[in-house]
């Protein structure tokens, strides 16, 4: 291997090489691990984009059961829309103060996220209790298998983030603003706010379009 | 002539110049945070503004009713772009090459399935027999 | 509330001898392995140099390995289909209906998920990085990770032969014979479990691959300067990452069904069965590209290697890759042609999926055009990727034919089909890894694999192959229907016979093939691989040592060009005398971990007690898996360093072998 090495001794690395660039092992470390984790939500994004192909697919499938302007409590949605949106303003806060090394700002944020994230749940699973209740569960059609797996798979989603906000407060905690702790800040971040790009697809095609009908 | 020897050598990165990691600012990367909190609040407000708009279309009767789902298809596309900019950071920039790319990609596939999916599925129900035939058939 | 759910002494087939019979010797051969093991005290080894490795190197081989068992158990699988249609004409045969669906469902099961994708992302796992010259994946545990989960979904499967039951609805578990209805057993349930706990190690593992290539190479190397099996890796892993998320939304809904009464794809309710084909071949036909294109990638790094010439239209090659990979797509539907979606939509994806062949075509074409004008020696690599040229054309244009749907109509679930797929699959796919894995076993190992017993090996492969195959296309077209139990047509007959004496002839290619490893091991001496480039190769990872060292590169490559190795070695050979030593450093590596291994066998548990309704133990194994992922996610001390006096030495003792190689060739000349 030294063979090759050293026969390009002698060539001149322009500009373009960014380890003359100044830029650490860390920073480096910081975009591959942020990259991976960029593809991984794409993937995501398409195991939910399957999920809607069938909620497209089942919309009008009610099996003489409700269908969505029967089921869908707007006023709820909204408040949903506006717990979970605040939430992304409070982790981009979050992740400004991770940056920063601001600890107060850093737990702050955090907290406040969490418990819009926890306030979005409670909405939702309210949501799916009334509508079980009703009799409109989803063993009910096909229309409402798709609605509580697509919705339910965004929840479960949040879910798993909230689980991941605590060990990233509790991480910060135990062992400070370490590089490592930072670059899996900036995957949660990414995680968070993906979550919300889902969330205005669903609020959108499958809540307002299902009233409007 | 550099080498990597003395560093951890795993996280050797690209070629381009400088990238930027997904969801990174650079501002925010030298600790300004008048300016990063900026970008939140700016984009929060885009976003409030859309969703309000988004609400209204679906119940008001000022928009012909049969082009309420493109209306608000397109007022979604608008704030995930919202989010992508302000939040995700995501620019055109040269240092965020890769990560568009990425985004691209799986906004093709996205639109493949979905559209894919229905024009398929449509036709297939439409073709299929209908029930009360299928029922015939089994006497 | 039964604390063990639905399992019970039932659950073992005792009334069926074939099984038990099968049952017991495995049983046997684990426990004599395992006390082996343990008495000759290896484990500490096994656990610390391959359970706990992060090493791409070593998971690489894990997975490769991985598949050669699950290829015996497939192709075992295969025999008893042969034989079975062999004898049951008119005739019961020796294997129930019951039995042998659930033959053709584990056999087809198997060889695509557990045998194929092991295979190529094994070979990947353990090339790319060292191709890219860098020193790992970008996520090495994540790695590990991903293995252990795709061993995970191959325990699972082989479990249901002991206890309980497999799928008996084919490959690909169509509903409503998938439903709860019509399925009320565990066999549904295990199928799909071990898919999707293996899914997400195949995620994790399309996840890492595209970052590897994208983020992680040697300074200088840019994207046409990256050998053609690392553009390969980029379009497979691209695929990967995009339509294995589409298997698992699809098998989540089947589960919903079947477990919570949901009404995806059942008869009532509002279910709409065609939407699960629809889905399920929305990942099945981007995952057959998944298969193939590393295999084509195998081929192009053989033919430009044995050619002793650079590959042929570098650049259209890369086009013709990253079309196939967008193409991939855009044909699904013709899986399904006589489902009903209607003429136009028939000739669409009918048209794109002809357009499809001609990227492959243009890489055919470049192939040889690689050869010509070469000095083409003609090693097993070689023998396999000829064969390949032969056998996948042949396969590609059986393929266009069924493309066009008036002649699927008649096609389609024949024994033509199967033989189409088989003999892209086989021809594609298993030769193109059979390739690879004579190629780079060298460099994996240390030592060459005996040639002449890969020859003869390879001949009674692919002739073995065209006897066992060759005879469905003709009952395809004659009308025989795939999966078929028995059968009462004479004239049927002869072929399944000269059908069944092929597979023989393939099972004598795989003993040869077991023979050649065992062989060569035992004169591993004469094999030896002194320099690490054996083949006189022209990329990166004919640089290193065989095997390579842990850290890979004692300093890492600055490219310069295509195929800076070659480019170095002639200059060198000019010389004849290696460049100066380089200055050496110390190397941070990452610290190898079991979490992989343990989060596997939570998993294992977890799945298990999925499939039988164990509640409790579902909640435990979760709980453990989860803990496991915390414990891991405090660690501290991330990587370990390997002293520079160590770089060193291991590096010296390479180069010390490659001047001795050089004065060698010097004096010769």
């Amino acid at each position: 291997m030294s063979a090759v090495h050293a026969a390009a001794k002698g060539h001149a690395h322009g500009a373009d090489l960014t380890e003359a660039g100044g830029h650490g092992h860390a920073e480096s470390q910081r975009i591959v691990v942020a990259y991976g984790f960029w593809i991984f939500l794409i993937s995501d994004i398409i195991m939910f984009a399957a999920f809607f192909a069938t909620y497209a697919v089942l919309t009008d499938s009610t099996a003489g059961g409700p269908s969505g302007k029967d089921l869908f409590g707007i006023g709820n949605v909204a408040l949903e829309t506006a717990f979970l949106l605040t939430s992304s303003l409070t982790c981009g806060l979050a992740g400004i103060g991770a940056q920063a090394r601001n600890q107060k700002l850093f737990y702050i944020s955090m907290a406040i996220t969490f418990v819009l994230g926890a306030a979005f749940l409670v909405l939702e699973l309210r949501e799916f209790a009334e509508m079980i209740e009703a009799g409109a569960g989803p063993s009910r059609s096909g229309f409402l298998s798709a609605f509580f797996a697509l919705i339910g798979c965004h929840g479960f989603h949040v879910t798993a983030g909230l689980l991941w906000l605590l060990t990233m407060m509790a991480q910060v905690y135990a062992k400070g603003f370490r590089d490592d702790i930072l670059r899996r800040m900036l995957c949660f971040s990414l995680f968070w706010h993906t979550l919300d790009i889902i969330w205005v697809a669903l609020f959108s095609l499958v809540y307002l379009v299902g009233v409007a009908q | 002539m550099s080498t990597n020897g003395g560093e951890s050598t795993l996280a050797v990165h690209g070629m381009e110049q400088g990238d930027t990691a997904p969801g990174d600012e650079r501002v925010v990367a030298h600790a300004e945070y008048a300016q990063g909190i900026k970008g939140y609040a700016i984009g929060f407000v885009l976003a409030v503004g859309l969703t309000c708009v988004s609400f209204y279309m679906a119940r008001s009767s000022l928009v012909w009713a049969p082009s309420i789902p493109i209306a608000l298809s397109v007022l979604a596309m608008a704030q995930m772009g919202v989010h992508l900019v302000f939040f995700l950071h995501i620019t055109t920039g040269p240092d965020n090459v890769n990560n568009v790319l990425a985004l691209a990609f799986g906004v093709l596939i996205v639109m493949l399935l979905v559209f894919g999916s229905l024009w398929i599925m449509t036709h297939l129900n439409h073709m299929a027999m209908p029930m009360d035939q299928m029922m015939k058939m089994q006497r | 509330m039964n604390l063990l759910g639905k399992l019970s002494w039932e659950a073992v087939p005792f009334h069926e001898p074939i099984v038990m019979v099968t049952s017991g010797v495995v049983a046997t051969a684990i426990t004599a392995v395992l006390i082996w093991v343990l008495v000759k005290g290896y484990f500490p080894y096994i656990w610390k140099e391959w359970l706990s490795s992060v090493d791409h190197k070593k998971i690489g081989v894990m997975y490769i390995m991985l598949a050669m068992v699950m290829l015996l158990r497939g192709f075992s699988d295969a025999i008893l289909m042969r034989s079975q249609q062999a004898l049951a004409m008119n005739a019961p045969g020796y294997l129930p209906p019951d039995h042998y669906n659930q033959i053709f469902t584990a056999h087809g099961t198997m060889m695509i998920f557990f045998v194929a994708m092991p295979f190529v992302i094994g070979l990947m796992n353990f090339v790319v990085p060292l191709q890219l010259g860098t020193r790992d994946v970008a996520f090495p545990t994540l790695n590990s990770v991903g293995f252990w989960l795709t061993a995970t979904g191959a325990l699972l499967v082989n479990i249901s032969l002991f206890v309980g039951e497999f799928a008996r609805t084919g490959w690909l578990p169509y509903p409503p014979l998938s439903e709860l209805q019509y399925s009320p057993g565990v066999g549904v349930d295990y199928y799909l479990w071990a898919l999707q706990i293996s899914g997400v190690g195949t995620l994790l593992s399309g996840v890492n691959l595209v970052t590897t290539v994208l983020k992680v190479r040697a300074p200088g190397m840019s994207y046409l300067r990256m050998p053609m099996f690392c553009w390969t890796t980029l379009a497979s892993n691209l695929l990967i990452v995009a339509a294995f998320p589409i298997l698992t939304a699809t098998f989540a809904m089947l589960l919903l069904d079947r477990y919570l009464g949901f009404h995806f794809f059942t008869n009532d309710g509002g279910g709409n069965l065609m939407m699960f084909m629809n889905l399920i071949w929305a990942w099945g036909h981007p995952e057959v590209y998944i298969l193939v294109l590393p295999a084509f990638g195998v081929f192009s790094e053989v033919f430009s290697t044995f050619s002793r010439k650079p590959l042929f239209g570098y650049r259209s090659m890369v086009i013709a890759t990253m079309a196939i990979c967008v193409l991939a797509f855009m044909v699904w539907l013709h899986h399904f042609f006589t489902m009903g979606a209607g003429g136009d939509v028939n000739a669409i994806f009918g048209i794109a999926t002809m357009i499809i062949a001609v990227p492959t075509g243009v890489k055919i074409f470049n192939w040889l055009f690689t050869m010509y004008g070469g000095r083409v020696v003609f090693h097993t690599p070689v023998l396999w990727a000829i064969g390949f040229v032969v056998t996948f054309v042949i396969g590609g244009m059986t393929g266009v034919l069924l493309a066009v749907p008036p002649a699927d109509f008649v096609l389609h679930n024949s024994l033509f089909l199967v033989a189409h797929f088989h003999n892209v699959i086989i021809g594609g796919v298993l030769f193109g890894a059979f390739a690879g894995y004579t190629y780079w076993f060298p460099k994996a190992f240390g030592f060459k694999l005996h040639e002449g017993i890969g020859k003869a090996a390879f001949w009674f492969w692919i002739v073995g192959f065209y006897v066992a195959f060759m005879p469905l296309y003709w009952l395809g077209l004659d009308g025989m229907t795939r999966r078929m139990q028995h059968y009462d047509v004479p004239e049927w007959r002869p072929w399944l016979l000269v059908a069944a004496f092929g597979a023989v002839l393939i099972a004598i290619g795989i003993g040869l093939q077991i023979w050649q490893v065992v062989y060569s091991i035992r004169h591993r001496e004469e094999l030896r691989d002194l320099t690490g480039d054996p083949w006189d190769g022209r990329s990166l990872e004919w640089a290193t040592a065989s095997p390579p060292p842990l850290f890979n590169f004692a300093v890492l490559p600055d490219v310069e060009g295509e195929e800076t190795y070659w480019v170095v070695k002639r200059a060198a050979r000019e010389r004849a005398s290696l460049s100066a030593e380089p200055k050496y450093v110390d190397i941070e590596m990452p610290r190898n971990s079991p979490v992989g291994f343990i989060c596997a066998f939570f998993a294992t548990i977890l799945g298990f007690a999925l499939i039988w309704h164990i509640w409790w133990l579902v909640i435990a194994a979760f709980l453990g898996a989860f803990a496991t992922f915390v414990v891991f996610a405090w660690r501290d001390e991330h990587e370990e360093v390997i002293p520079a006096e160590t770089v060193a030495r291991l590096d010296r003792e390479n180069r010390a072998s490659r001047s001795a190689a050089l004065a060698r060739l010097a004096a010769s000349s």
